[in-house]
């Protein structure tokens, strides 16, 4: 078992996989010379070359376009979208084509490419560069998304990535870089649609994903202190989404509140809520809580911006005022 | 004199031949559409299939065809089943995508087909795409991707253009101006005059054709091909042409003047090919009779098989999502 953090294991994915598949190339903005506007890919233009490291224009739009292309075409083609946000410039490519190729041409076409993003706030960028939009591609049929928590889980689901028939997106949180974790020496995958429990609990089912998962660990570690023990289900990949991991919580400790960074109207939460209800009703002391970020294009001012975004405290509120337990 | 001095009588024939093929199936089209058995958005190629097919006529089956809404000419001069396009316009099981994608969708992988695209510009990234696997791969495939002259204003195609030049990509940008996105004279929205010179500023190489006259655009596509194929980079194609239909089934064309479609109407590519081959005398007026009466009977054929074809299964609602993997 060896200790690496977050950074290193999707680097290593990524080198795994370039060497060895010459199919595999990784595009986007900065990721040559550069290294990634993240530093992931810092010294792979130098061991890979500039064909396979591939600097684009500032220029979403046809290099996420492209990417589907020219998986389409057989290639296995990394996307480095910089951040989430910039996949706005480059929607109608991955919402009406890569994700639809398969479908429209019954079968006869796929697009097997892996869209990076980074995603979350919390680092003082302001609205635009700040925001969790991966819940908008979870609706569309046809693609992935991932989101890992740790060091383990970002290197074993992106090498699962790379096994997979179509659009991937998958999503890194900008302050989680730096988390450090041992992975095991073999080789391993995790396949997409497989939640895990991240802690064991009897009293209440905290649902969580990305950088949330480490919110919702905080909670149910200060939780514990007042004898409630919380269960911490991490999603991992928000389509598929792994529901019976989470009703097998729920019919155990039959409270539970899902903890999510993008705005609460509307997000993610929702969904998951509306599910737990359907299948779980009658095993609910309480109503399904969410916890979301506030309604608010994320502020710049550090203070402001705290309170934008959930925190421990927060769901130890949510979990006292909605659900009833831990007060 | 000779209709053109490097091509055979049966590739002549040929050529007519596909140019009916594609104007009595989009008539038939037209009629089934008016009977109710094609649905949603029909948007006909009549007038410009010397476009298509000149453009297929030198190609090699290692290229790729990527394209528009107005698919349906580019499909079939490819080498698309007509069974299997009017059986996917009519929503059946036997359709090239299982009836998935419609008028406005046809691929068909076997002879790269790679689809029609109906968000305008769509298709320009990711024809791109098709051409950088083919720079990554080292092979000789050239893309051909169509766009109308209402994607010259859509930041994709500059995108394209600008990514296709500087990686150097086997792809030529066909441009079919038809002189309308939609209800749109290009002229009045787009800033560019003559527009085959906004390829200049990117240093892609770019020329005009008489998109009428199915040997002119045969000729000039063997130089373009030639020069992409060679590792020449993108080029730029601008062939003037004009669908004789409104944008679609639903549209009348009133924008447009009378006299302006007496002119084109009068460059009909068919006739005025026919009327060519038969001036040049080595094809007889009985042998594109013939082909006439080959043509109306794959079509008609076309059309009964759409119709004896079965809707697709229900269970077909939850396939083609995603792969298999992992």
């Amino acid at each position: 078992m060896a200790e690496i953090t977050y950074r290193e294991a999707v680097a290593k994915a990524l080198e795994e996989a370039l060497d060895a598949d010459e199919r595999v190339f990784i595009m986007g903005e900065d990721v040559g010379a550069y290294g990634g506007a993240y530093a992931v890919t810092k010294g792979m233009l130098e061991k890979y070359g500039p064909k396979r490291i591939r600097e684009t224009p500032i220029s979403e739009s046809v290099f996420v376009g492209a990417g589907a292309g020219a998986a389409m075409a057989g290639l296995k083609p990394v996307v480095e979208l910089m951040t989430i946000n910039f996949s706005l410039l480059a929607i109608d490519q991955i919402v009406n084509h890569a994700t639809k190729v398969r479908y429209m041409s019954g079968g006869q076409l796929s697009s097997p490419v892996i869209y990076r993003a980074v995603t979350g706030g919390g680092a003082g960028l302001a609205a635009t560069h700040s925001q969790s939009l991966e819940h908008w591609y979870a609706n569309l049929p046809g693609m992935y998304v991932v989101l890992p928590a740790t060091p383990r889980d970002a290197l074993g689901l992106l090498r699962q990535a790379f096994t997979m028939q179509d659009p991937v997106l998958y999503s890194e949180h900008a302050l989680l870089y730096r988390v450090r974790e041992e992975v095991p020496d073999e080789y391993y995958t995790i396949p997409f649609g497989a939640a895990d429990v991240k802690r064991r609990g009897s009293d209440v089912t905290l649902v969580a994903y990305s950088r949330m998962v480490h919110i919702a660990l905080d909670a149910a570690q200060a939780l514990a202190e007042r004898g409630v023990e919380a269960e911490v289900i991490d999603l991992r990949t928000i389509r598929p989404l792994d529901m019976e991991t989470v009703y097998e919580s729920v019919r155990k400790t039959n409270r539970v509140a899902v903890v999510e960074e993008t705005w609460r109207t509307g997000g993610l939460a929702a969904e998951i809520a509306a599910q737990i209800q359907e299948v779980c009703f009658d095993y609910l002391d309480g109503p399904v809580a969410r916890v979301g970020g506030e309604d608010v294009p994320q502020p710049y001012a550090s203070n402001l911006e705290r309170l934008s975004i959930p925190d421990a405290d927060k769901v130890i509120r949510t979990l006292a005022d909605v659900v009833g337990i831990g007060a | 004199m000779t209709v053109a001095p490097d091509i055979t009588k049966t590739e002549l024939v040929q050529l007519y031949h596909q140019m009916k093929l594609i104007r009595d199936f989009e008539e038939a089209c037209a009629r089934q559409y008016m009977r109710g058995r094609i649905r949603g958005f029909l948007h006909l190629y009549i007038g410009e299939e010397a476009i298509a097919v000149g453009v297929m006529s030198v190609m090699q089956p290692q290229d790729y065809v990527i394209t528009h809404y107005r698919d349906h000419g580019h499909a079939l001069a490819r080498g698309m089943d007509p069974n299997a396009a009017m059986a996917e316009l009519f929503g059946r099981a036997t359709g090239s995508s299982k009836g998935k994608g419609g008028s406005m969708h046809l691929v068909d992988a076997n002879v790269n087909m790679m689809g029609g695209y109906a968000i305008v510009g769509g298709q320009i990234p990711l024809g791109t795409g098709l051409a950088l696997a083919n720079e990554y791969s080292g092979n000789d495939s050239v893309v051909v991707c169509f766009i109308g002259d209402g994607a010259l204003s859509e930041g994709e195609f500059h995108e394209g253009m600008n990514l296709a030049k500087i990686w150097n990509l086997p792809i030529i940008f066909f441009c079919e101006n038809n002189l309308y996105g939609m209800g749109a004279p290009v002229s009045e929205v787009f800033a560019v005059k003559d527009i085959y010179t906004i390829a200049e500023p990117y240093g892609i190489p770019a020329i005009q054709i008489d998109g009428m006259d199915v040997l002119a655009v045969r000729e000039a596509m063997k130089g373009v091909f030639s020069h992409v194929r060679n590792g020449g980079g993108p080029y730029f194609v601008e062939a003037l042409a004009y669908r004789f239909r409104g944008h679609s089934m639903a549209d009348p064309a009133e924008y447009r003047h009378k006299e302006e479609e007496a002119y084109w109407r009068e460059r009909d590519p068919i006739p005025s090919f026919k009327a060519q081959l038969l001036a040049d005398g080595e094809v007889t007026e009985a042998e594109l009779d013939e082909v006439d009466v080959d043509v109306e009977a794959t079509v008609d054929g076309a059309v009964a098989f759409a119709e004896e074809s079965p809707e697709p299964d229900p269970s077909e609602l939850y396939t083609d999502i995603v792969g298999g993997g992992g």
